[in-house]
């Protein structure tokens, strides 16, 4: 494991950057095989896991990745699906055996309508891009209330801080409830000063991404915010 | 290519008319990341050409007559801004422009994973704000770094430089005058980590001798231009390298528990 950790030391690899030339990786997202080398195809840093050399992007649109708990909107519904946007290149597609209630043909706009907001899970991502979405499962809903904003998906691990210590600091100041989706979209929901001060605090973490001690200033503000100091009573 | 041949474009030092080497590149700064509603941006001032270039995209193909089934299609317009030289110049697109956008494009194509994104298009938009010869360059070079920004998987960077002949000499990225009096002009754009040509005119008229002279002239300034590139991308990142990740997949794990 410490071997891993020395291995995920932050370099920045370019487009074309050799990565490893030795066979004991194989190629993971966000890198290319060439001649038995593996290089970067994109801007970002690389990790090790489970036998695959990754880049993890560090700027760019959200690529989707079966799996990922994304927030969508509904963009057209037909007699038997919904179309999903996801923030990414492509629509992905909703169908009414993926919902949990039971949809009568031609009935979908009763349940989801054009404009809804849903919280959904990659269930496949094919060759052409062709996205499945689904929200039948535990905790996938359509969302009702509160507001969703859009950060660059990038910057999710950055709202969620390590071992989650941003979020939960963001949620326990403000009260709202928050959930970051993996595509770079944040709903949250809660009193309308709390909801304000949140997308105020997701503002700044994502513009000043680069300040050490990120943490400790958005803490700062929204103690100022706030008016509440938690740093004995919150977790 | 103009008939004139009484301007001087050596001086009796053997220096051009800017005090440059024959072999040496003009002053090149490069900016990434200067756009804040692109998915990708770069600005870059080469001698005295100003140019930007903005990367949207992968995103659905508009008009969907246009989509590429199996491939992203790669969509550069570069464009002059009226301002840009010292004749108004009359806007939107002409033959030249045209030209150069696909020539760009075609360019940017070669090292673009397109195969990833079928259906979908990379718009590339170079904007001249300034123009003074060696602007097509300019403009590969800065395309490259924005559609590196904008985090779009490709297999490296083009680098892109001119060179050509002046005063019966073979020289490297021609100014101005050079441009405009001189004997030849031959851009070139390349990757540089297989030394693949993905870019080669000639306007003008060479040997086979010179043609190769200027080639390799050319070749070694993309090397060095590719350096550039290389360091704007990242003076743009490195200090957004800080580590507060978690990998993917424990991201909705730690939330959810958070």
């Amino acid at each position: 494991m410490s071997d891993n950790k020395k291995k995920n030391k932050r370099e920045l690899l370019l487009p074309g950057d050799l990565i490893e030339e030795s066979e004991e990786f194989k190629p993971g997202r966000g890198t290319f095989k060439k001649d038995g080398k593996i290089y970067a195809a994109k801007l970002g840093v690389k990790t090790f896991r489970s036998g695959y050399v990754n880049v993890a992007a560090q700027s760019g649109r959200y690529d989707p990745k079966k799996g990922d708990k994304v927030i969508g909107t509904i963009t057209d519904l037909d007699s038997s699906i919904w179309m999903v946007d996801i923030n990414a290149p492509f629509i992905s597609i909703l169908h009414v055996n993926d919902v949990p209630w039971r949809v009568e043909y031609g009935d979908t706009a009763s349940y989801i309508d054009v404009g809804d907001a849903v919280l959904i899970r990659i269930t496949d991502v094919d060759e052409l891009k062709k996205t499945q979405v689904s929200m039948d499962e535990e905790g996938l809903r359509k969302l009702n209330s509160g507001q969703i904003i859009e950060i660059a998906p990038s910057q999710v691990p950055r709202v969620i801080g390590r071992k989650g210590s941003m979020i939960s600091m963001l949620k326990n100041y403000t009260g709202c409830r928050i959930f970051v989706g993996q595509n770079g979209r944040i709903w949250i929901d809660g009193d309308l000063e709390g909801q304000y001060i949140a997308v105020k605090a997701i503002q700044m973490i994502e513009e000043k991404a680069q300040v050490l001690g990120l943490t400790n200033a958005v803490e700062e503000f929204l103690k100022k915010e706030t008016g509440k100091d938690l740093d004995e009573s919150g977790r | 290519m103009s008939d004139n041949k009484d301007m001087e474009l050596i001086d009796e030092n053997g220096k051009r008319l800017d005090g440059r080497e024959f072999d040496e590149l003009r002053d090149i700064k490069i900016e990434a990341g200067i756009l804040k509603r692109a998915d990708g941006s770069a600005y870059i001032e080469w001698g005295k050409n100003k140019v930007m270039a903005a990367v949207y995209g992968p995103r659905e193909m508009h008009p969907r007559h246009a989509q590429e089934p199996s491939k992203a299609v790669v969509r550069a317009r570069y464009n002059m801004a009226a301002f840009s030289v010292p004749d108004r110049k009359r806007p939107g697109p002409d033959r030249r422009s045209v030209e150069i956008s696909k020539i760009i494009s075609e360019a940017l194509e070669e090292v673009v994973f397109v195969e990833m994104f079928p259906r979908a298009v990379i718009d590339i938009f170079i904007e001249v704000l300034e123009a003074s010869a060696g602007t097509r360059c300019a403009g590969l070079t800065v395309a490259s770094v924005a559609l590196a920004d904008a985090g779009i998987p490709m297999s490296n960077m083009i680098a892109s430089c001119a060179a050509g002949k002046i005063d019966g000499h073979v020289v490297l990225d021609l100014g101005k005058n050079e441009d405009n009096f001189g004997e030849a002009d031959v851009p070139v754009g390349i990757v540089p980590n297989t030394d693949k040509i993905t870019l080669l005119q000639m306007d003008g008229n060479l040997t086979k001798e010179e043609y190769e002279e200027a080639m390799e002239l050319a070749i070694d300034a993309c090397d060095e231009i590719y350096e550039i590139q290389r360091d704007a991308l990242k003076v743009r990142y490195s200090t957004t390298l800080e580590d507060h990740g978690e990998p993917d997949d424990e991201i909705e794990k730690i939330q959810e528990e958070a």
